[in-house]
């Protein structure tokens, strides 16, 4: 247990240092240019492509599951929106992105911190955490709402596309289905949720690169050891934030 | 001139540093020499602040480095190069960006000044149209001269180079050990090396300290070191019956 105060403390602690003032503002707009690349730009093909498949399976699932005369067939754009905005879009992408993305910036910052680049930043007086991780968490915060935008966006296109050309909706149904009862604080809640899930991966992930010591077989452990907690706290912090937001 | 007084640190109970007191001296290089673990990477760290000392001060020219706080050592922290054992370059810039970094970072100069100043360095250590290449695309010895070009890029008053011949040929190693020198009193900086490397310290070594199981055993100059009757030190320096064989021809 008291292990686990010790890492609450010390991040909250990484944190103090990596939103303390920058020693050159124009320096960090380059570098997060650079993480708006490789951390959003560079995942769009795994996002696009994950979301185009899900978008087509969760139509035809649902088409499968209400072979019944008494539920419409436009329920099946209604699920397939439903899946994409409120769950898939934003927890499952993000999900999927804290593998990707956390164990990039974890075994990055680990290399740098066992290859004594990080010792020669503080040598030179530089602020090491902040000059390294709050570009990405400002990047992953700005860039993640516009990749789970474009998920939505090609998951309710792929559900279309393969319920039209598969006969199982028309789409007309579909596009009823993706209007009916349509709320749009639900975009809101899932943009909200991805925003602090952009947050929870870039930071716990930097936090477990940042203080890896020891060799390449503990930067692998790192990197681990950030893809897992930032899951778990993913997981708690969708659970927590739909209870306020939803109900 | 950098002053270590009475500094300690432990870990888990175990003493690494004990009561260390050692000067230090500018436009002279200043040699920590010991066995592996006897405390002289600690000793460094602390002095440059990667570690807090439990117990003691670190004087750099009057200014108290250990009851500052992170904000004002800055203005020393500026003052200072290092050379690291592995280089500690980065990765992810060439060797032109690795050297203009900390003068990116602090200084007030426009693109054309630190261009300059980036080439004077690179020249000064024989790296000359090296500009664009990556670190894993240079040897070693490049990569430690590519270090000590970003180490005085910012003409530090106090230059720490750790290890800097490990991994490095016996002719590369003088290479190194004679630029290191010659900065060392071109500058004038406080050069401090931390070496187990023998033909470092009989080659440039100005001023001796060493280290043994956490304390200053010995210091003095490199002429002293073979007239010396400490045993720890003798044991260190000269370890084979060939090497003994060699001091005793010396001393005659």
């Amino acid at each position: 247990m008291t292990s686990v105060y010790f890492h609450i403390g010390r991040y909250w602690l990484l944190l103090g240092n990596v939103f303390s003032k920058p020693e050159r503002r124009s320096v960090y707009r380059k570098l997060i240019i650079q993480e708006i690349d490789k951390i959003g730009l560079q995942s769009l093909g795994i996002v696009g492509l994950l979301s185009l498949f899900m978008g087509a399976v969760v139509t035809l699932q649902t088409a499968a599951n209400i072979d019944s005369g008494w539920i419409p067939r436009w329920t099946i754009g209604f699920t397939t929106r439903q899946t994409m905005i409120l769950e898939f879009s934003s927890t499952i992408v993000c999900l999927i992105l804290s593998g990707k993305v956390g164990g990039n910036i974890s075994s990055e910052i680990g290399t740098m911190r066992i290859t004594e680049q990080i010792d020669a930043m503080d040598i030179m007086g530089i602020n090491s955490a902040s000059y390294l991780i709050l570009p990405k968490i400002i990047a992953a915060m700005f860039i993640f709402p516009f990749l789970v935008i474009i998920s939505m966006f090609l998951g309710i296109a792929a559900g279309a596309g393969v319920g039209t050309t598969s006969g199982v909706i028309s789409m007309t149904d579909y596009v009823y289905g993706l209007q009916y009862y349509f709320d749009g604080f639900q975009v809101s809640y899932t943009l909200i949720k991805t925003v602090v899930f952009a947050f929870i991966i870039t930071s716990v992930s930097s936090y477990h690169g940042f203080y890896t010591f020891g060799g390449p077989r503990e930067v692998g452990e790192s990197s681990t050891r950030a893809v897992v907690y930032s899951m778990v706290l993913i997981l708690i912090a969708n659970y927590i934030l739909t209870q306020i937001l939803l109900l | 001139m950098i002053e270590v007084r009475n500094i300690s640190k432990s870990f888990n109970g175990h003493d690494v540093l004990k009561n260390i007191s050692v000067s230090f001296y500018p436009g002279k290089v200043n040699f920590i020499i010991g066995r592996s673990g006897s405390g002289k990477s600690v000793l460094t760290k602390c002095i440059v602040g990667l570690m807090e000392v439990d117990r003691g001060e670190i004087i750099f020219d009057d200014r108290n480095f250990t009851k500052l706080d992170r904000w004002d050592r800055k203005d020393i922290r500026q003052e200072m190069g290092m050379l690291f054992q592995g280089s500690a370059l980065f990765s992810s810039m060439t060797v032109e960006e690795n050297v203009m970094f900390p003068l990116h970072m602090f200084s007030k100069m426009n693109k054309g000044e630190m261009m300059d100043r980036v080439n004077f360095c690179l020249k000064r250590v024989n790296l000359e149209g090296k500009n664009h290449l990556y670190p894993s695309e240079i040897s070693g010895g490049m990569q430690k001269r590519t270090g000590i070009a970003r180490a005085i890029a910012m003409n530090p008053k106090y230059l720490f180079c750790d290890e800097p011949n490990s991994g490095l040929d016996p002719q590369t190693a003088i290479v190194i050990d004679n630029l290191i020198k010659e900065i060392t009193y071109e500058f004038g900086s406080t050069t401090v090396v931390v070496s187990h490397d023998m033909n470092s310290v009989i080659e440039i070594g100005d001023h001796i300290n060493f280290i043994y199981q956490g304390e200053l055993w010995w210091k003095g100059d490199k002429r002293a070191i073979l007239h010396t009757e400490n045993t720890e030190l003798n044991n260190f320096v000269f370890p084979s019956e060939f090497m003994k064989e060699i001091r005793e021809s010396l001393k005659g």
